[in-house]
């Protein structure tokens, strides 16, 4: 054998040796480490940069929110100790004295004050979590008081989501404001955080992996027994599963439905699985005079009260929670989670039926059907893409030809949201961030006007509107009684449903891959909480 | 492996051949019949070739189903097994995928596509390329320098590469609502642009040659202008190893076209190439669903191995000296 | 010799300009920039503000003139999905890329060496017919397929080798390596066969052709009469020659190598430049595309003024000939 290749196999060998003799040296691991892998990256730890689910969870760990929700989503206290409403329009907050943030300043009200601008600042895709016409006043150091302009029971209703932050720290770093629109350079807040949570960030690489590591100097006790956690990005599907079955990661999420069983038959994880919060839903354009990428011209078809309720019957929602979603979907006759609305119960789906809904293309004047371009993401929701070419299929039947147009959540959103709205036909998917029905009422259906900053309608894509809706909501969110406030939910549901406004589908279910060395809470919003993971120790 | 251009960079390791005039000689001579007789393996791999061609053709006549056509889905079928297994069931000999699309059918309109795409690619190339190299290499000078100059900053790219940059700033340009016909033309394109520099090495060195000899001089003489000189005299000595190169890039093409629609970028699921039916196929292996990504992984690497050795024996019999 | 080193890197800095006015048109063209940093809510008059801020009403050659400027000093622009800047999530995944592309040519050179060398003296053997039935394989199967294939055998079947990403890695200064752990080491594996598969069937099929082409030569039949035994002539004399052209054609494989990450990378998760890049295709984060474009280009660039200026040094004979390109 030649030089040359002696040299390179030498060389080999060598960076052998020396890898051994490292591997030898290095210390045996005592930490207590939880590795878990999420389909998805954490794109910001900017707290007020992403409302998503897996994003807020994760933020959850290295930052508090004044108020927060224990295992079964009931109000629970957080920075906040206690809080009491002395008049209707004035919620008084007492703060938790001895918090401390990761760089050690401690926590007070000029914090939460600081902390509420910033959250309605404009960037922020958080401004509906903290009520636009609340004012914060600070009492005392440990004292904060919201007023309002007018009654609102459920103001808090969406502070669980609502990280603090700290004010030196973030006008210190420039990160003052939620990410900058002209970010010519990166905010300092997407890549650092400086929370008060049980849990510190000490490695972040976006779309790589982000090391959490025990904060010490925490104020509570915490129940989980980690000493580190590590998140890492896999994407593909068949991958995460086979990380979770070799033992290289102890949690995954998503669990492909087609893999259930397998993880369940390992021995070593399991698939927790439960309903989660979240309705798949389809929706229509009923703003626009002609809709974009069809082949009706002049027209918007869906204006047409009979189309829209074909494109509901002729959609075989049962086939598509059994096949495509392999049992692991709760078919949806409301665009909210039964759990969440306790009369929801009273409503049924409406039974597939090709044959009227033939007939009613046919008297809307569109016997041979038309074409339009449908969007879907593909990253985003369990099936997704596949619900769509499902929905196509059906579609299909009654002579609709859909052009599928999925993509990465990224472009998906970018292209369908606000400002452009730039969509004829959708799927989304939604989980009420404040658990309430209202949240439904007002910024899925809510009537959306152009220049509105009030968050009405603010993800009505379809441009739906009826009036009687947005009077409806309005009541609902004065009312305080309970059972009245529900007949006017139910009210509202009916206007939704008579209109066929929107194509509830269903609520896909959770599904977590857990190794059974670890134990966690899941709870129903599909967050993952470190605090509340521990894992058996080596 | 996928469009790995054979002399990226720079002397290619397989060394093309050498252009002659005796070479149209040696195409009508019998030689090439008498050797392609000769060996198995070229013949195993033309009735390989034709027999792909033919199902891909015929794929509406054989199929069981357009799998192209959504109202012929039904998700009641959705991951059947082969018809060899328990759970298999006619017409769906080779299973259906997860919205109930038959395999075999699946795999057959796949053929055709890969098929379509990889000989327009061919196609386009080709004359980008050998049009290039004519022009280089009669023009001469300082537009053969720019020519050649610009063949090397595109060897500076892998063809998947180039196929990726096109893809992603035509999406970024038409927004991602591209319906399959141009989406297909923009394939065809990537490919194009990936594969020209060969053809256009090839021609413009023969063109090279040629120009100098007696007979280019004379019929310049007789007053036939440039393009009628290269295109009657010069083309047809170049035959030879243009086939040769766009067999093998025929092989490139369609790996290319799988490899981009294996990476989501090429065509969607709704309309699946061979790379989209592995791409999805590829999901469900590990949970045992192996039907889905095995049989187009199956069809792909058969159809890209025979067309190989076609180009393999082509580019012997066709140059003495590698024998 | 100075005036042809000089010709040779004027060459590399055209190709390299060339490459930038492409990345610059990516950059600034294809999809409004404006549109990709403000939110869906940003009223008409910031955005003007912002273009002007960007510079975007100047002069197309002022913006190319400032954009160049940018590169030369490392400033690739700030990712669209990631609102970082590009350079240093380039530095933070080049190591992965480095560590796999040089396994994957390191397989390839010895393994292919071996195969090619074994092929060309035993021609009639049934192992040179297997290997040369697994060279057109190698050739033939898309990189992808030899990925999901290595990947059902390897991990999904046997469990032995892990199916993603790079295992544990350790950090050395701003390097990240995976040769230092177990885990590491396993995950490498797979990723470099399948990467360099390809490669090694060029290297065997080239070492064979070389191998048979120098045997024939007087230089060997001289040896072999001079009574050295069939052994030393083929190791000491024949596949010396061999050898020179193999490693050139290995370097300058490198370059593609590292483009070709791309596909390895996305089957195996692997968290290098190429799954950036695939993933900036898929989101149209145009400035992580075109940074990786003029990396590619600058890598291979070098590698080639790199061979052209170490043949001028060891062979001047070779200066003149030398139709290398950049």
């Amino acid at each position: 054998m030649s030089r040359s290749t002696l040299k390179i196999l030498a060389r080999g060998v060598a960076a052998g040796a020396v890898a051994t003799v490292a591997l030898a040296a290095l210390p045996a691991q005592a930490a207590n480490v939880f590795r878990f892998a999420f389909q998805g990256d954490l794109k910001s730890l900017d707290p007020y940069s992403l409302k998503e689910s897996f994003t807020e969870g994760m933020q959850q760990a290295a930052y508090e929110s004044l108020v927060t929700l224990d295992k079964n989503l009931k109000f629970a206290p957080g920075l906040a100790e206690s809080w009491e409403t002395p008049e209707p329009t004035r919620w008084r907050f007492h703060l938790r004295k001895n918090v401390k943030f990761h760089d050690g300043t401690p926590f007070t009200a000029d914090d939460v004050i600081f902390s509420a601008q910033r959250v309605r600042a404009s960037g922020s895709n958080f401004t509906t979590n903290v009520p636009a016409d609340a004012d914060f006043v600070k009492v005392d150091d440990y004292t904060v008081d919201m007023v309002l302009k007018k009654p609102n029971p459920i103001a808090i209703a969406q502070f669980p989501t609502w990280l603090i932050m700290s004010k030196a720290w973030a006008e210190k770093n420039g990160a003052a404001q939620p990410t900058p629109p002209n970010a010519t350079s990166p905010s300092y807040a997407t890549l650092h955080e400086n929370g008060t949570g049980p849990f510190v960030v000490a490695e972040h690489q976006p779309g790589v992996k982000t090391v959490f590591k025990k904060f010490d100097g925490y104020w509570g006790k915490v129940e989980s027994n980690l000493d580190e956690a590590v998140l890492t990005t896999i994407a593909n599907p068949a991958t995460r599963v086979a990380a979770l079955l070799s033992g290289e990661v102890d949690w995954i999420d998503p669990v492909p439905l087609q893999d259930q069983s397998r993880v369940n038959a390992s021995g070593t994880a399991i698939v927790m699985a439960g309903p989660e919060l979240r309705t798949i839903f389809l929706g229509m354009d009923q703003d626009r005079d002609e809709l974009k990428d069809s082949s009706v011209k002049g027209k918007n078809p869906f204006k047409d009260i009979k189309v829209r309720e074909a494109f509901y019957l002729a959609i075989d929602e049962d086939t598509i929670a059994k096949r495509v979603m392999r049992g692991q979907a709760v078919p949806s006759a409301l665009m909210i989670a039964p759990s969440l609305y306790d009369r929801g119960a009273e409503f049924k789906r409406p039974a597939t039926d090709l044959k009227k809904a033939k007939e009613l293309m046919a008297e809307a004047g569109y016997p041979d059907g038309f074409a339009l371009t449908m969007d879907c993401p593909n990253d985003r929701y369990v099936n997704d893409e596949a619900i769509c070419q499902a929905v196509v299929s059906m579609l299909a039947r009654i002579n609709v030809k859909v052009n599928l147009n999925a993509q990465p959540k990224a472009k998906y959103f970018a292209k369908v949201l606000a400002p452009a709205y730039d969509t004829s036909f959708y799927l989304l998917g939604w989980t009420p961030s404040s658990l309430d029905s209202h949240n439904i009422l007002y910024e899925i259906v809510g009537c959306r006007k152009p220049g509105d900053k009030s968050g009405r309608g603010s993800w009505n894509l379809a441009g739906y509107c009826d009036p009687k809706i947005d009077a409806i909501a309005d009541k609902v969110e004065a009312e305080t009684n309970k059972s009245k406030r529900d007949a006017l939910i139910k009210d509202g549901f009916d206007v939704l449903n008579a209109d066929w406004s929107y194509i509830p589908l269903h609520q896909q279910a959770l599904a977590w891959g857990v190794s059974k060395k670890v134990h966690l809470t899941q709870r129903a919003d599909n967050l993952l909480l470190l605090y509340w993971v521990s894992k058996d120790p080596q | 492996m996928s469009g790995y251009d054979l002399d990226a960079g720079d002397a290619p390791p397989v060394p093309l051949p050498e252009v002659a005039p005796s070479r149209i000689a040696r195409w009508r001579d019998s030689d090439l019949l008498a050797s392609f007789l000769g060996s198995k393996t070229a013949m195993a791999a033309l009735l390989a070739t034709v027999l792909m061609v033919g199902l891909a053709v015929a794929a509406p006549l054989v199929s069981p189903q357009n799998p192209y056509d959504p109202a012929q889905l039904d998700l009641i079928n959705s991951n059947l097994p082969p018809i060899w297994q328990a759970d298999g069931q006619a017409p769906f000999y080779l299973g259906t995928d997860d919205q109930g699309r038959d395999v075999l059918s699946a795999v057959l309109y796949g053929l055709r596509l890969s098929l379509i795409v990889g000989v327009l690619g061919v196609i386009t190339s080709g004359v980008l390329g050998i049009a290039l190299g004519l022009v280089a290499g009669y023009a001469g000078g300082a537009l053969d320098t720019l020519i050649m100059r610009i063949a090397d900053v595109q060897l500076t790219f892998p063809a998947i590469l180039i196929a990726l940059v096109v893809d992603g700033v035509a999406r970024a340009s038409f927004g991602g609502a591209l319906d399959v016909g141009p989406l297909i033309g923009l394939i065809v394109i990537s490919i194009g642009l990936s594969f020209w520099v060969q053809y256009a090495r090839t021609v413009r060195s023969s063109v090279m040659v040629e120009k100098g000899k007696d007979y280019v001089q004379a019929a310049r003489l007789i007053g036939l202008t440039p393009p009628v000189i290269l295109v009657r005299h010069v083309l047809p000595n170049v035959t030879g190893p243009v086939f040769v190169i766009a067999t093998i890039n025929l092989a490139l093409a369609i790996i290319t076209e799988a490899t981009l629609s294996f990476l989501g970028t090429g065509l969607p699921e709704t309309m699946p190439s061979l790379g989209t039916l592995i791409r999805t196929g590829n999901r469900f292996l590990f949970s045992g669903e192996w039907w889905i990504v095995a049989f187009p992984g199956l069809a792909l690497a058969g159809l890209v191995i025979a067309i190989n050795l076609l180009g393999d024996w082509l580019r012997d019999a066709l140059n003495p000296k590698l024998q | 010799m100075l005036a042809f080193l000089l010709r040779r890197v004027m060459q590399a800095a055209a190709v390299l300009a060339v490459v930038g006015l492409i990345a610059f048109s990516m950059f600034r063209f294809a999809g409004d920039p404006v549109n990709q940093i403000v939110g869906p809510d940003t009223p008409a008059s910031e955005r003007a503000e912002i273009r002007r801020s960007l510079g975007l009403d100047d002069p197309v050659l002022v913006q190319f003139a400032r954009y160049a400027g940018d590169v030369v000093r490392g400033r690739l622009g700030i990712s669209y999905q990631f609102r970082q800047p590009v350079s240093q999530l380039l530095a933070e995944r080049m190591p992965a890329t480095l560590e796999l592309a040089f396994c994957a040519t390191v397989f390839a050179l010895v393994v292919g060496v071996l195969m090619g060398v074994y092929c060309a003296l035993r021609r009639e053997s049934w192992l040179a017919g297997l290997f040369q039935a697994v060279s057109l394989i190698g050739i033939s199967l898309p990189t992808f397929l030899i990925g999901i294939l290595l990947i059902y055998l390897f991990s999904v079947t046997l469990g032995w080798l892990p199916s993603y990403g790079r295992g544990d890695t350790v950090r050395l200064g701003w390097w990240t390596t995976g040769f230092l752990t177990w885990s590491g080491l396993k995950a490498l594996i797979l990723p470099s066969i399948t990467l360099g598969l390809f490669q090694m069937t060029l290297i065997m099929r080239l070492v064979r052709a070389e191998m048979l082409e120098v045997l024939r030569t007087d230089y060997i039949r001289f040896a072999r009469a001079r009574g050295l035994s069939t052994r030393a002539v083929n190791l000491r004399h024949a596949l010396k020659n061999t050898l020179v052209p193999v490693i050139t054609i290995a370097g300058l494989q490198l370059g593609s190598v590292i483009a070709f990450s791309i596909i390895t990378e996305t089957v195996f998760q692997w968290p290098g430049m190429g799954l950036l890049f695939v993933q900036a295709v898929q989101n149209v984060d145009i400035p992580i595309m075109s940074a990786y474009l003029l990396l590619v280009a600058l890598i291979f660039v070098t590698i080639n003024l790199v061979v052209d200026i170490l043949y001028t040094v060891v062979d001047p004979r070779l200066r003149l000939s030398s139709a290398r390109t950049a």
